[in-house]
């Protein structure tokens, strides 16, 4: 039976999680991606407010489908991560407590994890429609000239995610890797 | 000659966009099966199965089956007896990107310019590749590519020293740089030989023979199985969370090539790779 975790993530559900752990998220969440982080990270950088107060949210990387009439949302699957990478230390600063999307991140954004108890969680790479399913509502609310970029509020019933990268620093990427690697050296420095 | 009207292009083309991002081929289905019942992990088994589960719901609701509804690359086999009338040949087959992503709800990822990238609003232009061929048919073949898996891909101007272990090195090398990043498990197209261009374009065409299926010559596809149990030896497993299944299949396509070189390059596709081609 797959754990619920209800959004805004809270600091006692925070310091449980661990790499490995399936999940299954409830409530809101923020979605941004490449050009929209671009965007917070410049704004951030010059003392400016952010569009939206991150202090506290889980962004999940995405940039989805139109919605066909009657829907919600179109394909909703995650983009790769690292792209995020150069921009998430500056985020989790500023009190960014989950991540959402696909792939491995860098040895800083691990210590940024670590330094202020955050969790990077690994969605299903392109299972766009399955995660269509769990989206319940979502509108714009920054950067509206982004297009599929922009920053959505969206709220999820049962989304499945596993956790990737704990606030202890463990990460599933490397372990699962090395877990089941069967050459003798190692392979895990990507 | 025989006359074709570029309506019908264009009618192929959109026809085809939206059934490759929506129908997963079915031998990448039985690819991933296969996958499901011989994978060791089980936080990979529980990938698998999402997978699977994902093309489902894609079909049965209409929906594309990954949201990078890709940049389209059109291989167009044009037989030397046909007329196109009725308009642009290159522009019919654009109208039916545009046509078939506004009308299926397909996300547009194309930008104008790569360095002042503002999107191109259409998912336009595709990228096009004809070939002059005999007969009066004209095969369409569509290709949506997500830059998940795009971005993993490398090209290498190997020397004829390196050889066979050379060539294994830089592809081996390649999977284990993208790790996670692709979307595993993979299929990996290589173009070997030629020139630089005809080595990419080779990579990008392996891509479209049918996973489970053998290479016909049996040096490549013995040097195949080799290498597809080598990434399976890497470890990176479903979504990279670990595990036995890193590649569905890999497919190598060789080219002659000149006394000093050996071109190798190598096109790492996702559990999507969506590929659907017409006959006119």
């Amino acid at each position: 039976m797959k754990k619920r975790i209800q959004l805004p993530l809270k600091d006692e559900d925070l310091v449980e999680l661990r790499a490995g752990d399936s999940l299954l998220l409830n409530g809101p969440l923020l979605t941004g991606r490449d050009a929209a982080h671009k965007r917070l990270y410049e704004a951030a950088q010059s003392g400016k407010e952010l569009p939206v107060a991150i202090k506290g949210e889980t962004i999940y990387y995405v940039g989805p489908c139109p919605a066909k009439p009657g829907r919600i949302i179109g394909s909703a699957g995650p983009t790769t991560s690292s792209r995020m990478d150069f921009y998430t230390p500056t985020l989790l600063k500023l009190g960014l407590k989950g991540m959402i999307g696909k792939g491995q991140r860098s040895p800083e954004v691990i210590e940024a994890v670590t330094t202020y108890g955050a969790v990077y969680f690994a969605a299903l790479g392109g299972a766009g429609a399955l995660i269509a399913n769990s989206i319940i509502k979502a509108e714009i609310v920054a950067y509206p000239d982004l297009g599929p970029e922009a920053i959505y509020r969206i709220e999820v019933r049962d989304f499945p995610v596993i956790v990737a990268i704990d606030g202890k620093g463990n990460d599933l990427y490397r372990i699962g890797r090395a877990e089941y690697s069967r050459r003798s050296e190692r392979n895990d420095e990507c | 000659m025989r006359e074709i009207d570029v309506e019908r292009i264009t009618e192929a083309v959109a026809k085809l966009c939206w059934e490759s991002n929506v129908n997963l081929g079915a031998d990448i289905g039985l690819g991933l099966e296969k996958a499901l019942r011989s994978e060791e992990s089980p936080v990979g088994r529980e990938c698998l199965r999402g997978i699977i589960e994902n093309a489902n719901i894609a079909r049965a609701e209409g929906l594309p089956i990954c949201q990078d509804t890709g940049m389209v690359v059109v291989f167009i086999e044009y037989g030397q007896e046909i007329i196109i009338r009725g308009g642009d040949f290159q522009e019919a087959i654009n109208e039916g990107v545009r046509r078939g992503y506004r009308e299926g709800y397909l996300r547009n990822s194309v930008v104008v310019d790569p360095l002042r990238r503002v999107n191109s609003g259409d998912n336009c232009p595709a990228v096009i590749h004809t070939q002059i061929v005999p007969g009066d048919r004209l095969r369409i073949t569509v290709v949506p590519k997500g830059f998940g898996s795009e971005n993993q891909s490398r090209l290498a101007m190997l020397t004829p020293a390196q050889g066979r272990e050379g060539v294994k090195k830089f592809i081996i090398d390649t999977v284990n740089l993208a790790g996670a990043c692709p979307c595993p498990p993979l299929v990996v197209g290589v173009g070997l030989g030629g020139t630089m261009e005809m080595a990419a374009l080779l990579a990008k065409k392996a891509l479209l023979r049918e996973v489970g299926t053998n290479n016909p010559d049996p040096f490549w596809d013995e040097f195949e199985a080799e290498l597809l149990r080598e990434i399976n030896d890497l470890g990176i497993g479903p979504q990279g969370l670990g595990g036995s299944n890193t590649a569905l299949a890999i497919h190598i396509i060789p080219y002659p090539t000149h006394i000093a070189g050996l071109p190798v390059a190598v096109n790492i596709s996702c559990h999507v790779t969506r590929h659907q081609s017409a006959e006119l």
